[in-house]
């Protein structure tokens, strides 16, 4: 199964929820997609690592066979061309890697290149395969690296008989998501079999709860909520979550152990045995959560 | 000389704007004559890369000079591309920005900014 982790804004958890989760699930796969801060490899200090490069696509151009007829620069929606002087100008930081323009040239004058804007580490921390997605700093997105990371997956599942579901039962895929909504989050989630929202219990909080909400019930995933950092306070979050029939599957407190440990590097599912229990209890959640909406979806 | 100030609206007397990439005209007038044309900035409303289309705009207008306040990396190697000087716009109407550089007295814009482009996803 695989288990996406996401939340509005930064600092929430993310991480911290992903790497424990996979670690209380022991054999479990662990994909960091905030390339941006792939920060769950602090915790999990991979060993055995190895690096693969990702290149995105860029439009290169055969001077000798434009004409200038500008079909490219007036399709382009992300203006990522001009032309200027008998030239067209690329501007590298802009494309994103439709390959509209080269399709489009009625020259064939422009044709797929490569550029290299980041990696993807590979590694294993005793039974949880590690993989990082490392986005180049000063790039613009980091889709491509998502992209190829959850094309893995795909490249796993095909191997394991050409079925996802052939991953074995108990290995589950935890998916550490980018924060926000947009494009990155979209990119992370579209494979996941299920949706773990995580959320302070803030106004600020619950405001992006809202947003995270709104795009997994757009792409229809199971869903549930784990609010983090709890200090006995949630009336707010839980009224917003019973409006909206939203199961809170969890409460971690805000507590001083947990803070130590995270500010060590270290996975407090790990180091105390109520943490460990905890996760695992997650785990069981969610696992009876997608048991039940596939009966659901069996009865309809 | 043609000279493109952005502008806040469609006539030479209009307030120059804030923006290079997303002002919502370009008053292009020649130095001599005063006689000017008007662009309506299609660059205004784009996700991204305005700059760059603006300028392409600027560029297509047969403008050889640029008085903006400010400019971004890539709307400035567009119209470096074009050879097109950039002057630093000072506040007040198209029409004064015109008299003071055919009197000299505009200076060239050093400031480039990095660009906007990079935020969000």
């Amino acid at each position: 199964m695989q288990i996406a982790v996401l939340s509005g804004k930064g600092g929430t958890g993310k991480t911290f929820v992903s790497v424990n989760l996979a670690y209380a699930n022991g054999k479990s796969i662990y994909i960091d997609c905030d390339v941006e801060e792939p920060n769950g490899r602090l915790f999990f200090k991979p060993q055995e690592k190895h690096l693969e490069k990702v290149n995105t696509m860029i439009p290169k151009v055969d001077a000798n066979k434009c004409t200038g007829c500008r079909k490219c620069v007036e399709f382009c929606k992300f203006n990522a061309l001009a032309y200027i002087k008998n030239k067209l100008l690329v501007f590298p930081e802009l494309c994103h890697a439709c390959k509209g323009c080269v399709m489009l040239c009625p020259q064939k004058a422009l044709s797929q290149s490569g550029r290299h804007i980041g990696c993807i580490e590979y590694g294993k921390a005793g039974e949880v395969e590690v993989i990082t997605g490392i986005l180049n700093t000063g790039e613009a997105t980091g889709v491509p690296i998502i992209r190829k990371l959850l094309s893995i997956m795909h490249g796993w599942a095909a191997d394991q008989a050409n079925d996802r579901s052939a991953l074995p039962k108990d290995r589950h895929v935890i998916v550490d998501c980018p924060p926000g909504s947009a494009c990155s989050v979209m990119e992370s989630i579209r494979d996941a079999d299920f949706c773990l929202m995580v959320a302070e219990p803030t106004v600020f909080g619950l405001h992006n709860l809202d947003m995270v909400y709104r795009l997994v019930k757009l792409f229809g995933k199971p869903h549930a909520l784990v609010i983090n950092k709890d200090m006995g306070d949630i009336g707010l979050i839980e009224k917003y979550c019973s409006d909206k029939d939203i199961r809170v599957i969890a409460s971690i407190p805000y507590a001083s152990d947990i803070a130590l440990a995270n500010s060590k590097g270290l996975v407090a599912a790990e180091e105390y045995e109520r943490y460990l229990g905890l996760f695992k209890g997650i785990l069981d959640n969610i696992e009876l959560e997608v048991c039940h909406e596939a009966d659901c979806h069996i009865e309809r | 000389m043609k000279i493109a100030v952005p502008s806040e609206g469609n006539t030479i007397e209009s307030s120059v704007c804030q923006s290079f990439g997303r002002t919502y005209y370009f008053v292009v007038a020649d130095s001599e004559t005063l006689e000017y044309k008007v662009i309506d900035n299609q660059a205004a409303s784009s996700q991204g890369g305005a700059g760059i289309k603006a300028a392409q705009a600027v560029v297509d207008s047969g403008a050889d000079t640029v008085v903006t306040f400010h400019c971004g990396q890539n709307a400035s190697d567009v119209l470096k591309a074009a050879d097109i000087k950039i002057m630093k716009a000072v506040p007040g109407t198209v029409s004064e920005i015109v008299q003071k550089y055919k009197a000299g007295k505009l200076v060239e814009l050093t400031e480039i900014h990095p660009g906007y482009h990079q935020h969000g996803g």
